[in-house]
């Protein structure tokens, strides 16, 4: 038994994605539309072409119909997924095993999220019925535990852990100010990243993603047949997800400064990938920045920094745009916005963009191998995605 | 012949100074402080908390019987009692009742209590506890306080027996709530105090004193509590009993604690007895009850696991402001959060030794401890292997913490910690009783019984953490 992985099996032909933001003026179904639409016209594609469609999303519909009616989608499978804030990462796995099974030729992964209908703030899950035990932690205070944590672990005084932490906004704001989709397309100063409202100390709300509404959607198909579509597609070498036993919040081994779930899949995908050193290897990533201290603690589960030492990499701007291995060069979370079902396929859609030359003023050096990484859950508990993407096949 | 076997007192960890009310309502400032019930406590928590002492400093004997006596009951309807039964883990085999509507509940409750030890031979069971809320400007505001008392009574093991009681009951209009009502009214003072308070005092401190055969000189000790002071100090007076022997009413540290007060000052008292001692008790309000304690030889072994004292000593301030905004008699405009989901009947019954006992699990296999209880080892694996295990009386460390803005609270921040405890065990929950600038990592916390929050008319009780007291 392993992941034996599907490497060069499936290319992605085509993608859309909408601005994120506060879409006041627009529905979860006129969000869908538009990527959707924008996916089939950038892999040359009429919609009766697509075979199959999987939708991500966590809470802006319920079934296949929440696509297959707004779309008029002609009695074809429409699958609903939903993995907390992997979930748009989810719908695109769930589409490239479809293709690369044989079942289908040409199938959409699209994935939305209609957040600020609500009129709460920040993210609100409803949970089932229950016994009133489990604890009342908002999703900017679940991470804020890694904080102290990481900090006394690695001997940060709380004024430097701060800054370490507002370096990390502040780099993914100047790379959102390059981002004509992004939610926040400002560069933010770093005094005024600390200086914002505290949510959950030490994280302030300039701490923290976005909350927006958007969608996003890949078009997918086997990868001998990718030149049939387009002359530079982008190729799969890794596709890695685990649910994670959820131990940490009731075992003492678990000690706040890692994500055991993000560790299993980076090395999975690697494997699969055939990824050895990661920190040479991989040309860009995103990762999965909910809140600061989460991407802090990534750069060491992917392998990007050795153990303790990301903060110290952080500072230096190893991630930043012009950096060895720039990370969320399309603002991430933070700044592109987090509009849950879509932001994984937003991930893969800065592959598309900058695997191809097409990043405008934020373009990397001739990229080679991307990497997206995306979570959902809390420190100790969540579900983990990895993927490795590349331009050329081999 | 019955009597007290072991008892327990609770004082909530805030305080209210008479003199920020003052400064705030602009009325004449009085003396002292009162105990404030934080946001997450009621009567039941803090009758849990007292129970939980009582329980654990009494003979490893089952308990038969379970009185609660409030005037502020946190359900007008559900028996409330059942609340204190499963927080302390006793027994289903048990009888139960809530005494309420009087200040005099406490006293009766205990008197009852004896009665059921004598009568079956067993050991019973009392918790005493209120929260009573005043109006602003009003005196029940500010000379009232919110704490808690148990006693557990039997005819074994008996640390002050019941020598000799009397009861006396009197229709009269003093004190007066309505249901729905928020806050009491009460008559003129001075027709309860010559009319009511004074003449019910003294009869009832003269026939048990005959009852015991006892002359004023003859008591050691002296607990007096009646809705109005003044009662208090003119009966001692005229009485010409020795002020020295009169006990502390814990005006000036606690407030009137209502229904517990008889029961709270009793525990403080106790542990200034010698073995002889012979302590009056009595407790006027719609009529009065007085009772002649016999100290036994019994109580030279007995500590109370938190002394009045102590609980007296362990505080922190909280503003007016802030106390008004726990209590909702100022409205705040209410986050842009959803309202908390009221915990649903099944799910309570199914876990009920966990959500009300803390018991968690430990693995037989490898011996894990862990919470909430699992079937499937978070160690070993091993499936279905577990073992009951009670947590509600360990300590444990902070791991880590979080101050949470955005969640709906009474007391924003909230502030969650991640507690590990000594001997095996991670719970990641809510806590109180602390300032956000005092958390740190290592820090000593225990559990305590509190109401996370109440939806539908549904108090969602559960433990959190505190710091040690």
């Amino acid at each position: 038994m392993a992941s034996r992985g599907i490497k060069d099996r499936v290319a992605i032909i085509g993608m859309g994605c909408t601005r994120f933001g506060e879409h006041w003026d627009k529905s979860a179904e006129d969000l869908m539309v538009e990527a959707a639409y924008d996916a089939y016209e950038s892999a040359g594609v009429d919609p009766n072409d697509v075979d199959a469609y999987w939708l991500g999303t966590m809470g802006s519909g319920v079934s296949g119909l929440t696509l297959s009616e707004p779309l008029k989608i002609q009695y074809k499978p429409v699958t609903r997924v939903e993995n907390m804030c992997a979930t748009g990462s989810e719908s695109l796995r769930q589409a490239a095993y479809a293709v690369a099974s044989g079942a289908f030729d040409c199938v959409m992964a699209i994935g939305v999220e209609k957040l600020k209908d609500s009129g709460f703030s920040g993210l609100v899950v409803t949970n089932p019925p229950n016994d009133g035990t489990p604890a009342n932690m908002t999703p900017p205070a679940l991470f804020s535990l890694l904080a102290p944590a990481y900090f006394k672990k690695y001997g940060l005084d709380p004024e430097k852990g701060r800054d370490v932490l507002a370096r990390i906004a502040w780099k993914n704001h100047k790379n959102g100010a390059r981002n004509p989709k992004a939610q926040f397309q400002k560069e933010v100063p770093i005094e005024a990243i600390k200086n914002s409202p505290k949510i959950a100390d030490p994280l302030c709300i300039m701490d923290c993603s976005g909350v927006s509404d958007g969608s996003a959607a890949a078009i997918v198909v086997r990868a001998e047949d990718a030149h049939k579509y387009c002359k530079n597609p982008i190729y799969i070498k890794a596709l890695s997800f685990v649910a994670g036993p959820a131990e940490g919040p009731i075992s003492q081994e678990y000690d706040f400064t890692t994500f055991p779930e993000v560790v299993a899949t980076a090395r999975d995908a690697y494997a699969q990938a055939g990824v050895t050193n990661p920190r040479e290897q991989i040309s860009l990533a995103e990762v999965h920045d909910c809140f600061t201290p989460t991407e802090l603690v990534l750069y060491e589960d992917l392998g990007f920094s050795p153990r303790g030492t990301a903060w110290q990499d952080v500072m230096e701007g190893f991630f930043d745009l012009e950096g060895k291995l720039p990370v969320n060069p399309d603002g991430g979370l933070k700044s592109f916005g987090h509009p849950i079902g879509a932001s994984g396929l937003r991930m893969m859609y800065e592959m598309w963009l900058q695997l191809r030359g097409e990043a405008g003023p934020r373009q990397i050096n001739n990229p080679r191998l991307g990497l997206t990484h995306n979570l959902g859950g809390q420190p100790g508990r969540c579900v983990s995605f990895v993927s490795v993407v590349g331009s050329q096949l081999g | 012949m019955a009597g007290i076997v072991s008892y327990g007192s609770y004082v909530p960890y805030r305080r209210l100074k008479r003199a920020a009310i003052a400064a705030v309502l602009g009325v004449p400032a009085t003396r002292g402080e009162r105990a404030v019930a934080s946001f997450d406590e009621d009567s039941i928590s803090m009758a849990v908390e007292a129970l939980r002492d009582a329980l654990k400093s009494a003979p490893q004997t089952p308990v038969g019987s379970l009185l609660f006596a409030t005037t502020t009951p946190p359900y007008g309807e559900k028996l409330n009692a059942a609340i204190l039964g499963a927080a302390t883990q006793l027994p289903a085999e048990i009888r139960a009742a809530d005494l309420t509507g009087s200040t005099r509940a406490g006293l009766a409750a205990l008197l009852q209590a004896a009665d059921a030890a004598a009568a079956s031979g067993t050991f019973a069971a009392v918790a005493m506890a209120d929260a009573r809320l005043g109006a602003p400007e009003g005196k029940l505001e500010q000379q009232s306080g919110d704490g808690a008392a148990a006693f557990v009574l039997g005819t074994e093991g008996v640390i002050a027996e019941i020598e000799a009681s009397a009861s006396f009951t009197r229709e009269f209009l003093d004190t007066w709530r309505a249901p729905g009502e928020r806050f009491a009214h009460s008559w003129e003072e001075r027709f309860s105090l010559t009319q009511a308070f004074g003449p019910l005092l003294q009869k009832a401190v003269t026939t048990v004193m005959d009852k015991a055969g006892l002359k004023p000189d003859q008591v050691a000790r002296v607990i007096f509590d009646a809705p109005n002071p003044r009662a208090v100090d003119e009966f001692v007076r005229a009485a010409k009993l020795d002020p020295a022997k009169v006990a502390d009413p814990l005006s000036l540290t606690v407030g009137q604690t209502g229904a517990a007060h008889i029961g709270l000052m009793l525990t403080a008292t106790l542990p200034t007895c010698k073995p002889g001692d012979r302590v009056l008790v009595a407790n006027v309000a719609d009529g009065a009850d007085a009772v002649i304690l016999r100290v036994t030889p019994a109580i030279a072994n007995f500590r109370p696991i938190h002394s009045v004292g102590r609980m007296v000593e362990s505080k922190g301030d909280v503003s007016y402001a802030g106390y008004l905004k726990w209590r909702e008699i100022l409205p705040t405009e209410p986050p842009r959060r959803p309202n908390p989901e009221r915990p649903a009947g099944p799910p309570m019954l199914r876990s009920e030794k966990w959500k009300y006992g803390l018991v968690g699990s430990r693995c037989t296999a490898c011996g894990t401890p862990q919470l909430p209880p699992q079937r499937i080892c978070v160690k070993c694996r091993a499936r279905d292997r577990m073992e009951p295990y009670p947590f509600a009386d360990r300590v444990g460390r902070v791991a880590t913490y979080a101050f949470d803005r955005l969640a709906y609270s009474l007391n924003p921040p909230v502030i969650n910690v991640v507690v590990d405890f000594e001997g095996g065990g991670r719970f990641l929950c809510e806590m109180t009783d602390c300032e956000p600038d005092k958390v740190a990592i290592g820090d000593e916390v225990e559990m305590t019984f509190r109401r996370l929050f109440t939806a539908d008319g549904i108090h969602n009780y559960f433990w959190k953490a505190r710091p040690k007291r």
